[in-house]
């Protein structure tokens, strides 16, 4: 693995019964860069994240953090590892205020034990962490409104907000843009190329323009395996690549 | 060696009346998505209508169909006014309307029955035992309440697995979504369904009413183990729930009759004594921790 | 930043609260032996109910097991106190929320493996099978269960012995321990609720997946909760053989923890008084079901009258139907949700609506 990387996937590989997901997947991820994980419908993108926030631990493979070995962590101990993920359909704690949910983001990694039987105005600094966040994502209006009754590119902010509380070294983003409609994902775009200045962010899209507006370093995922890494202006002129995926563009 | 040859099959026959009740459970459940605590209540007025049928008209045969024929008439009706509203609520409101039919059908079986223990009669031209071997003999009825499951066990399976009305509902309880999507009427299906599981219950109930006699809450300890034989065959599974039922239904009897004997055997003997009358609830346990779909298949 | 809202939200509200308990504190003095002991119950079941709450109402858990807990701690009071000798509360309520807390915390840590329907479903088997040592073997009294003698109320070596008292006011010692118990129960819950644990517990409620990928060990959260409403539920069991002497499996069945649900549901799930209104409601329910049955059968109508006076059973059953088909939100009304939106409901048949789960 590269010294510059942040977190590195080695050869991660994920059976479900017979069928293989992600096939010998290795990927870089550097700080301060944007990187994007492209590929068809069922290429494994999503099987990939999971693999890399913990929710599935991997067939075979491993993951580093920083030079570190953290394969096998689960779910709930990422964050406080400083990884901190989004989801493709939003998912979010709909009946609590915006706030609420990026306070309790804050919390699960920054509240001592000894502290949980005392009451929420005790821990201002959590309180401050949410409004941080949510200013980032340009949410600040929204703090005391039912977070489920937001408009859909207003929870995707949300999403976001709710990793950034975390303050997280890493950032990975399972498809930001779904939904959204053209200036939403403008605004998206710049959101994203802001915060990858000050973390190391890994996105995962299918939507090829806007990937190639926004990301620094590209991965190809197809049929759970790369097809090739890269600069986007290389990857774009990949030969597989284009007979592939991009089908002729 | 007799006893135990007995005890086989009481097992057997125990595990066969199972199937008929949790046949029906799982079909509810895994199609209709509805926890059904009231099933067990269907049962009891299954025995209770054989025993007011037997002692109207002194014929048990006549129980059986009136059985049949009331049970699915209580399914349409119970589906139609009650439980169509209920296909999208959570669990707790399923418990408590169940729980509140349990209350309700055990009272109205209070008023119009009353509280008391009742035999009902064998007719007497069955009220013999066949002879097995040298020294066993068996009683008549139970073969027949045996014949009589297993005639309906295959009729019931032949019907899931062979018709097009069996493979919608086994599609249905493997991904309740198929239903609309394919453009079926969901509301035929689940009318059927819930007859079909119905008249099982009850005709479960008719069946073993000269066996067990009738009394009150009757259907309560058979409800907790239907859902044992449920979740061992796996949610949804028609012939997951025969084996699962037969199993069950052996260990529950033979646990009972030869576990107590355990308990001469000290301390620990104690133990095994008591943990083999709660042996089905043990496996269920270790079922629900360790293979969730069940040991017979079912849908993940 | 608002209070929890399953807590009264505003002073005022606190206030109408204070005086319910002073109200209740007066009541003896105004009303009957009768009527003392039935309150009691209530106020007894009211502890069971918010026990319930914290399961079902903070943290989403619906389990069939619970109400073991409460028959437990009564059957353990049974179990140690020696033939017509009375032992010391400070002794036997301690010791009854310990047994129920250790037995949850096996049982918890087993069942928080499972969900929804699955998780019903063991905590009813752990259920039934603590039903079955209590109603198969003798050491309860078995099917027709015991009398034991009932726990004292005594510390600094003054004892309250009901027996002391009037007959009239026998009832009078039990029912200011329930009282006082109500109210501790309570508080400990409120304070539960509005600090950062009960902030955890809401969000595993409404969206567990999530808590967990924000870095939450939610099993710690769901056992704690667990354990803490097994306590809760054993403080409300001993109440019980404070109040009556007796123990029967009926105690420990899972009707037991359905009645318990009925309770926070006719009174509202979404908030705690909502648990105490239910337990009242549902007692006075059945008080009610036969007062009214005897005035319709004075009116002239003795076959229903005399089936409203004696058959409680079938008016909860009407009453439990009538609720969850109509009045969802019980009693207090109070909804859980904004309008507009729906929780999800754990239920894998409502498709459109199964929560924020991510494939």
């Amino acid at each position: 693995m590269t010294d510059a990387s942040i977190l590195s996937a080695r050869n991660m590989t994920k059976t479900f019964g017979g069928l293989v997901a992600v096939r010998d997947v290795t990927l870089d991820l550097a700080p301060r860069e944007l990187h994007a994980v492209i590929g068809p419908n069922g290429a494994g993108k999503s099987t990939f994240v999971n693999l890399l926030t913990g929710q599935f631990a991997p067939t075979s493979g491993q993951m580093f953090l920083e030079g570190r070995d953290i394969t096998g962590t689960p779910a709930h101990k990422m964050p406080s590892l400083g990884i901190a993920r989004s989801f493709q359909r939003t998912n979010i704690l709909k009946t609590l205020t915006v706030l609420e949910n990026v306070r309790l983001a804050a919390q699960a990694v920054q509240l001592k034990a000894t502290s949980l039987l005392r009451t929420p105005q005790t821990q201002p600094h959590l309180v401050e962490r949410a409004h941080r966040a949510l200013k980032r994502v340009g949410l600040l209006w929204a703090a005391s409104r039912v977070s489920g009754l937001l408009s859909h590119g207003a929870q995707r902010q949300l999403e976001i907000a709710m990793a950034l509380a975390v303050e997280p070294k890493v950032l990975l983003l399972d498809e930001p843009l779904a939904g959204m409609g053209q200036e939403e994902g403008e605004r998206m775009a710049e959101l994203l190329r802001s915060l990858a200045k000050e973390h190391a962010v890994l996105l995962i899209e299918h939507d090829m323009d806007f990937v190639f507006k926004v990301a620094d370093v590209m991965t190809v995922l197809v049929e759970g395996t790369v097809l090739a890494t890269g600069k986007p202006s290389d990857v774009r002129a990949n030969v597989a690549v284009q007979t592939a995926y991009l089908g002729g563009h | 060696m007799s006893t135990f040859l007995s005890q086989l099959l009481n097992g057997l026959q125990f595990g066969l009346l199972l199937f008929l009740i949790a046949s029906g459970l799982t079909l509810i459940f895994g199609v209709l998505g509805i926890i059904n605590l009231a099933h067990g209540s269907l049962f009891m007025i299954g025995a209770y209508t054989a025993f007011v049928v037997t002692k109207a008209t002194g014929s048990l045969w006549l129980a059986l169909p009136v059985a049949i024929v009331f049970g699915v008439a209580l399914g349409l009706v119970l589906e139609r006014v009650l439980f169509r509203h209920f296909y999208k609520r959570e669990h707790l409101d399923q418990v408590l309307l169940t729980f509140a039919l349990i209350l309700i059908f055990e009272e109205m079986r209070s008023l119009l029955v009353g509280n008391d223990f009742h035999s009902v009669v064998i007719p007497k031209w069955l009220d013999f035992s066949i002879p097995i071997t040298g020294q066993f003999s068996y009683a008549a009825y139970r073969f027949v309440v045996i014949g009589a499951c297993l005639a309906l066990a295959a009729v019931l399976i032949w019907w899931i697995e062979r018709t097009k009305m069996g493979a919608i509902i086994r599609a249905a309880a493997e991904k309740p979504e198929m239903v609309d999507i394919l453009g079926i009427d969901s509301s035929k299906v689940h009318l059927t369904v819930f007859a079909v599981g119905t008249a099982l219950a009850m005709t479960a109930g008719a069946l073993a009413a000269p066996l067990t006699s009738v009394y009150p809450n009757m259907g309560d300890s058979l409800l907790i183990i239907s859902f044992v034989v449920v979740v061992i065959g796996g949610l949804g599974s028609v012939s997951g729930a025969f084996w699962s039922a037969i199993l069950i239904g052996l260990i529950d009897t033979l646990g009972k009759a030869y576990g107590p004997a355990f308990a001469v055997a000290g301390g620990f003997g104690a133990v095994l004594a008591a943990a083999s009358s709660m042996a089905v609830y043990l496996l269920m346990i270790a079922v629900l921790l360790f293979r969730p779909t069940g040991l017979f298949g079912g849908r993940t | 930043m608002t209070t929890h809202r399953m807590l009264p939200q505003s002073a005022a509200a606190w206030t109408r609260l204070a005086a319910l308990v002073v109200a209740l504190t007066l009541l003896p003095f105004f009303t009957s032996a009768y009527y003392v002991g039935l309150v009691t119950t209530a106020m007894i079941g009211g502890m069971l109910a918010l026990s319930m709450h914290l399961l079902v109402g903070a943290t989403g858990l619906v389990s069939l097991g619970h109400g073991a807990f409460y028959g437990l701690a009564a059957y353990v009071v049974y179990l140690v106190t020696p033939v017509d000798t009375p032992m010391p509360m400070w002794l036997t309520l301690p010791l009854a929320m310990l047994v129920a807390g250790l037995v949850a915390l096996v049982v918890g840590a087993l069942s928080l493996r499972t969900t929804g329907f699955f998780f019903l479903m063991v905590t009813l088997a752990f259920g039934q099978m603590i039903y079955f040592v209590f109603h198969d073997t003798k050491l309860g009294g078995g099917t027709d269960g015991a009398y034991l003698a009932k726990p004292l109320l005594s510390a600094f070596g003054y004892t309250l012995d009901p027996k002391d008292f009037p007959r009239a006011r026998r009832g009078w010692p039990p029912y200011y321990v329930a009282l006082g118990q109500l109210v501790v129960t309570y508080l400990t819950l409120a304070f539960l609720l509005r600090s950062l644990f009960g902030r955890v517990l809401e969000g595993i409620k409404v969206n567990e997946h999530r808590m967990i990928a924000m870095g939450f060990n939610t099993n710690r959260y769901k056992l704690a909760a667990f354990v803490i409403a097994a306590m809760l539920a054993s403080s409300a069991g001993h109440m019980l053989a404070m109040q009556t002497g007796f123990v029967n499996p009926d105690l420990v069945s899972w009707h037991k923890s359905a009645e318990a649900l009925l309770m926070i549901l006719l009174g509202g799930i979404g908030s705690l008084t909502g648990a105490v209104v239910g337990a009242f409601a549902y007692y006075a329910l059945g008080e009610g079901a036969q007062v009214l049955g005897s005035y319709v059968v004075a009116w002239g109508f003795p076959r229903i009258g005399t089936i409203l006076a004696e058959r409680k059973l079938l008016v909860e059953g009407l009453v439990i139907l009538a609720v969850v088909l109509v009045a969802r939100n019980g009693l207090t009304g109070i909804k859980l949700r904004s309008p507009g939106l729906a929780k999800p409901s754990g239920n894998v048949h409502d498709i459109g609506n199964m929560g924020g789960v991510d494939p």
